[in-house]
């Protein structure tokens, strides 16, 4: 017993020190099996779902980028084979862009699906505003749509202006054939003084401003022709084929619209991947950051719940000893 | 002093806000781009938004009428999907127009021509390309510049004869048994592309 008691005398500040471990390590394990058992409130798993909520969205976003940008090297080579296709008719009969006339008819090349940036609001920018250019008395502006963002836009202040949509364009790959027919279909139930075809046109990736093609009609056609200016030289021009020269000018007219029209739907569709892939990457650029900054605060979240464990556990130790 | 400073800053942050819209068309001189007076309409219609490009800022304009006849026939032949021949100098060309084979040379007197199914070819020195045309149009311009637009051209030897003849001989069964205006035209149309695509063959 007295050695026993000599023992706890001379090595007494070593026994506390000991204990104090050993009371600290009990605790700490408890306080470890209840972290594993239940759940400890302290807001890092909110932070936790948070992260992969965002790290979901990038990925996705980086997705639709890749989609975005192999398709448009497809398209991209076919609108650059298309981009002659028109300038034979500007050569010809220049561009009737200022050309003032009663009945115009604004077709605005729009895409089907979102998520591709700005340009969808361009186009109906550009066209609202080519409706007041246009506008005075005794003339009227109609609209047709080609696809449906673009309708979901105009539909809001020009209901009642809007002839004919057309929508699922671009669900087949495009060819000039398809065109035609729609064109055809336009060009039946339209009627029309000049028609001012609205696209955006494909320069590069990051850059599709706003463009407009006029085709007129072969009346005015002739009647510009007649009064001169930049289609005065169209009467020097010898017509063969045809009867007259009236009919000529309008299959020369129609052709000249489905031509353009290709042209047109091919560049709004070039463009529409463009800014898909330039908002995609911005979007997954964003979530990345966001992600950073989530990661910094839910680590840190996570080292303050440890430090305030330790901490309880540091000063229970201490006070059980006194 | 505080006006004119106010005014470049101001200038200097439109001209970094606005894209690359404006940076382009180095190539194409200015004066025939867009028209002065449609300028101003758009400005005062929508003086927030940029004018929209037109057409011609995007062709490279072409030269005006020569005063003597030049050599050679500037020739662009496209097609919907692809730019055949652009701005290819050749000696000849002979389009298939409704009213027949013609010939352009250099100097041919401006023309719009409208073409039926046939062939064209295209001479240059001692090299004849030929392409069987399905229809479309030919301008040729007062500078020897002649563009020919088509919807669909094939040469020649990519065509199958079996296939013309039967073809031929389906449409114009077609065409005998035909009822309705639109069924006539389409049959007729067709009797009329294999006919010329056997003249082609064979001629």
């Amino acid at each position: 017993m007295a050695t026993v008691n000599e023992k706890q005398r001379t090595t007494g500040l070593k026994t506390s020190a000991f204990t104090k471990t050993v009371v600290r390590g009990k605790a700490a394990v408890r306080i470890m099996e209840k972290r594993k058992g239940e759940r400890v409130f302290n807001g890092s798993d909110k932070i936790r779902n948070r992260m992969k909520s965002v790290r979901n969205i990038q990925k996705i976003t980086k997705a639709m980028k890749m989609v975005a940008a192999s398709k448009l090297r497809g398209v991209q080579t076919k609108t650059e084979n298309s981009r002659g296709l028109w300038q034979p008719f500007v050569a010809l009969l220049g561009d009737g862009f200022s050309v003032d006339v009663k009945k115009n008819v604004v077709i605005t090349v729009s895409s089907d699906k979102g998520l591709c940036g700005g340009i969808n609001s361009t186009s109906v920018k550009v066209s609202k505003a080519l409706t007041r250019v246009y506008s005075g008395p005794e003339k009227e502006t109609k609209y047709v749509v080609l696809g449906e963002k673009g309708k979901a836009q105009l539909v809001r202040d020009s209901k009642n202006r809007i002839e004919l949509t057309i929508s699922e364009l671009q669900k087949n790959p495009l060819n000039y054939t398809q065109v035609a027919v729609l064109a055809d279909d336009i060009l039946k139930n339209v009627e029309f003084d000049a028609l001012r075809i609205v696209f955006n046109k494909f320069h590069s990736v990051v850059s599709f401003p706003p463009t407009v093609s006029t085709i007129l009609s072969p009346e005015i056609v002739e009647k510009e022709s007649e009064a001169g200016g930049r289609l005065g030289d169209l009467d020097l021009y010898e017509i063969e084929g045809g009867e007259t020269k009236s009919e000529v000018l309008q299959n020369l007219s129609e052709f000249q619209f489905s031509c353009v029209l290709f042209n047109a739907v091919l560049e709004n569709g070039c463009s529409e991947l463009g800014a898909r892939m330039s908002a995609m990457d911005s979007s997954s650029k964003n979530a990345g950051e966001m992600l950073d900054r989530l990661t910094l605060t839910y680590n840190r979240t996570r080292q303050a719940s440890i430090t305030t464990e330790l901490i309880e556990i540091i000063s229970g130790a201490s006070a059980l000893e006194g | 002093m505080r006006a004119t400073a106010a005014d470049g800053a101001r200038l200097r942050v439109t001209a970094g806000s606005r894209p690359a819209s404006q940076a382009f068309s180095t190539e194409v001189t200015e004066a025939p781009a867009v028209d002065s007076s449609f300028l101003e309409a758009w400005k005062k219609a929508a003086p927030n938004i940029d004018p929209p490009k037109t057409p011609l800022a995007f062709m490279k304009p072409r030269p005006p009428t020569p005063s003597s006849i030049p050599s050679k026939l500037t020739l662009n032949f496209v097609l919907p999907y692809q730019s055949e021949i652009s701005n290819k100098e050749v000696d000849m060309a002979i389009i298939p127009a409704t009213t027949g084979q013609m010939g352009v040379l250099p100097g041919h007197v401006a023309t719009i021509a409208e073409l039926k199914p046939g062939v064209l070819s295209v001479h240059e020195g001692n090299e004849v390309t030929k392409y069987f045309v399905s229809s479309g149009f030919a301008f040729i311009h007062a500078n020897s510049y002649a563009d020919i637009v088509a919807v669909e051209a094939v040469s020649l030897d990519r065509i199958d004869p079996s296939l013309v003849q039967k073809g031929l001989a389906d449409f114009t069964q077609k065409l005998n048994s035909a009822v309705t205006d639109l069924e006539k035209a389409e049959a007729q149309v067709g009797v009329e592309v294999h006919s010329a695509l056997n003249a082609a063959l064979t001629g």
